[in-house]
């Protein structure tokens, strides 16, 4: 499984930002083309991500755009230009129903077959109101491009006549049944960017616990935010000890012929041995185990 | 040895009657009294004796809110004077109006460690006949000592002073915090002229430039503008680029192998820096570690570090914020040292030589690790020496932060315009997209590994960044020298020529 816990956000029409963003090393950049960019900037910024999404910068890392609506002018056009450029993911503008992920995925794959790739470009569906809450479940494992679902909480808010808080129970309902929805269907669940951010303290209690509800990461806004999130993700010194303790008991049963072998009495079987492999892998991707940050 | 015909006319010698005496008036006993206090400027430079083709000096402890340069300049301009060499410890964007005394033959040597704005535009395009010649802080110290740079009358603006001399940076309205530099001038210079706005009671102890060196006073209504004197220095950057930057810094520090307790460190002002302090400074807490001394150019986040016992002492031969100015006066730990102790590297004693650690910027970097911190992109002087190759020279580990790209232009390249700290002196280079550790350093390169950064050799940073920016055309420059720049042992190390 890959590791996706941050989801940086990079407006499509700030240069600066689309030419720099790789170097904060996101586990998934995402250009929007959307919300945070202005009617007069479309052209350019579909242009720009276009050339940003083939330049070598991005090469070993995924990227992701998020397009305007199909109902949009812009939606098809965002949509030819990066599925050519070779976006790993299309971001669903706003989702609230089964149907207005097929859709998409229709128009995908007609661009995908024009063009003649073998790419099969992944989809990304955030949920932004009450009905896309309420759908959560059925859209989650209504296609099989659909490599997660998040959570988009300043429409949300608004759609449920409430407000944001810093305790976030406003969020509750919501984010219980996202994650719920895509455990359910074996899909990522990303939790809504946390937009103070000069307010660092209350980005790690949101970030603490969204990753104990069991999100995989999270989208966010300022690049400042990505090796504290890491931080917070990464697995303790207790755990990374036990993961190189499994892997090293399972390795001598290997070469031993042992089927099974135990640690501390506690059996150590396939699932355990993913676990650990797993952790160790955050844990280099946190900047343990000689990993970089 | 004196033979008897000497000693007879000892006995006839006259009380001296030199030229100094007739600004003196008669005390109540009738004895004379001289007084250092001049009316003006013009009457001081008429004091010091200042003739055509004479070397006169400036300190740049005021940085861009420097009042005195300007003002004095002009008052020599109008009485005349031809041919002067100026020897400014550095000149900022302020200094500008002396493009005009260049052109009228007011000024026709310089000697400085940095250059800028529209003069350092100008010098670029030929101004000047003579090279302007650029030197480090302690190689200025080395060229004053070793008779090459002989200051005739040191113009010395201080925040404060008694009616003999006695001056401090850290009282008065327009505090610049430490004089370091002003100190070799107040000592090396035939005639020192001192400037203030602040007239404190005699006797004014402890002062950083004494009785004993000054010659004349000046009071003036402001000698600095308090709010550019430190302007920009303490900002904490959110720049996210500096910030990443930064922290790679400071985990390069803490597994170098010197990170431990009583350790020293320098860091600069930018964004980078500052914010590498920074880190440091948490890390310290988290590891319970103090540093012996923090050296250089003194930031309000080294005195907070001082204050909370994280750092022992600070050394400060300039004070870079308000903060550090006025922590100067108040915090017994703080203390003002000389640019001759600070960095000259012919001093019996400079700082530098007991430092570990040391943060740098650059504005470009070559691949064999030669640093530019003069010239830019364009081959015009924009920048200055400072301290850069004193501290990179001798301090255990010389850290260059720099980002990769500034907007469309490589900060690596091939070969820097300008070299000012050679590739030799420097063991370490930060980027946003990868160490490089000088491969002298075995040792260093194999423990930043260990440590999970991931360090690349440093034609591969160059490499990407050409394939980021495309290739330089390069700078088309004619065979006129505008700039020699000397090392800090006083050898030119490479020179700068005029722009085509």
């Amino acid at each position: 499984m890959k590791l996706r816990r941050s989801m940086l956000f990079v407006p499509g029409s700030n240069t600066s930002m689309v030419c720099n963003a790789f170097v904060y090393r996101p586990d998934t950049v995402m250009f929007d083309l959307e919300d945070s960019v202005a009617i007069e900037e479309k052209d350019s910024a579909r242009l720009m991500v276009y050339h940003a999404l083939q330049h070598f910068t991005y090469d070993d890392m995924e990227t992701a755009v998020r397009v305007n609506p199909l109902h949009s002018i812009y939606g098809l056009l965002d949509l030819e230009a990066v599925i050519r450029a070779g976006v790993d993911i299309i971001r669903l503008p706003k989702t609230d129903t089964v149907e207005d992920v097929l859709q998409m995925q229709e128009v995908i794959e007609k661009i995908e077959f024009k063009i003649g790739t073998d790419k099969k470009t992944k989809l990304l569906a955030a949920i932004e109101s009450a009905q896309g809450v309420v759908n959560a479940v059925s859209i989650a494992s209504c296609s099989d491009r659909l490599m997660g679902i998040a959570l988009g909480a300043e429409d949300f808010v608004r759609d449920l006549h409430t407000q944001r808080t810093k305790a976030g129970s406003e969020l509750m309902a919501a984010r219980a049944q996202i994650l719920l929805a895509a455990r359910a269907a074996k899909i990522h669940a990303f939790d809504s960017v946390f937009s103070d951010v000069r307010d660092k303290e209350g980005f790690i209690r949101e970030a603490k616990y969204i990753k104990d509800l069991g999100f995989d990461g999270k989208s966010l806004i300022n690049p400042n935010q990505i090796s504290v999130l890491h931080k917070i993700f990464a697995p303790s010194n207790n755990d990374v000890e036990w993961a190189l303790d499994v892997i090293e008991a399972s390795t001598n049963a290997k070469e031993k012929g042992l089927g099974v072998v135990s640690i501390d009495g506690k059996m150590v079987d396939a699932p355990v041995i993913a676990r650990a492999q797993w952790t160790l892998e955050l844990a280099k991707a946190s900047g343990m185990l000689g990993g970089d940050e | 040895m004196i033979d008897s015909k000497e000693i007879k006319n000892i006995t006839k010698l006259t009380p001296n009657k030199a030229d100094f005496f007739k600004a003196s008036s008669k005390n109540h006993s009738g004895k004379e009294r001289f007084s250092k206090i001049c009316e003006s400027i013009e009457e001081s430079i008429k004091r010091s004796g200042l003739k055509d083709g004479m070397t006169i000096s400036f300190h740049h402890a005021f940085r861009g809110g420097d009042k005195v340069l300007n003002v004095v300049m002009d008052v020599i301009a109008k009485m005349g004077f031809k041919d002067l060499t100026l020897a400014s410890s550095s000149l900022a964007s302020v200094h500008d109006p002396l493009i005009e005394h260049i052109k009228n033959g007011v000024v026709t040597q310089i000697y400085t460690s940095g250059l800028r704005s529209k003069l350092g535009e100008a010098i670029s395009k030929g101004l000047m006949e003579k090279p302007v010649q650029v030197h480090s802080h302690g190689g200025r110290v080395h060229l004053v000592k070793s008779g090459e740079l002989n200051i005739d009358v040191a113009f010395i603006g201080v925040p404060a002073i008694d009616r003999f001399g006695n001056a401090t940076g850290y009282k008065g309205r327009s505090k610049c915090g430490s004089l370091g530099y002003a100190m070799t001038d107040a000592r090396y210079a035939k005639y020192v002229v001192a400037i203030s706005e602040s007239l404190e009671e005699y006797p004014s102890f402890p002062a950083s430039i004494t009785q004993d060196q000054v010659d004349s006073i000046v009071l003036v209504d402001e000698v600095g503008d308090p709010s550019q004197i430190g302007e920009g220095a303490t900002r904490m950057t959110t720049n996210p680029k500096e910030l990443l930057l930064a922290r790679r810094a400071a985990r390069v520090i803490v597994n170098s192998g010197l990170f431990k307790n009583g350790y020293s460190l320098q860091t600069g002002t930018g964004g980078a820096s500052l914010a590498t302090t920074i880190f440091l400074s948490e890390k310290m807490e988290e590891e319970n570690i103090t540093a012996s001394f923090g050296l250089g150019g003194i930031t309000g986040t080294m005195v907070y570090m001082l204050k909370r016992g994280q750092i022992k002492t600070l050394l400060d031969v300039q004070s870079f914020d308000e903060f550090a100015a006025k922590s100067l006066g108040e915090n017994l730990n703080h203390i003002e040292i000389s640019a001759n102790q600070y960095a000259n590297p012919s001093s019996k004693g400079a700082a530098i030589k007991q430092l570990d650690v040391v943060v740098l910027s650059a504005l470009e970097i070559d691949i064999d690790f030669n640093v530019n911190v003069l010239t830019g992109s364009k081959g015009i002087l924009r920048g200055a020496s400072g301290g850069h190759c004193d501290t990179a020279a001798e301090a255990k580990l010389s850290i260059i932060v720099a980002p990769l790209t500034r907007g469309r232009i490589p900060t690596i390249v091939n070969r820097v315009n300008t070299i000012i700290t050679p590739g030799n002196t420097v063991d370490v280079v930060v980027t946003d997209q990868g160490v490089a550790v000088n491969p002298k350093n075995i040792e260093l390169k194999q423990r930043l590994k260990k440590a999970g950064i991931t360090v690349v050799e440093i034609e591969d940073l160059y490499k990407k960044a050409i394939r980021i920016c495309g290739k330089p055309k390069p700078i088309n420059y004619s065979d006129k020298v505008v700039a020699t720049i000397r090392y800090r042992d006083g050898s030119v190390l490479d020179v700068v020529r005029a722009l085509a």
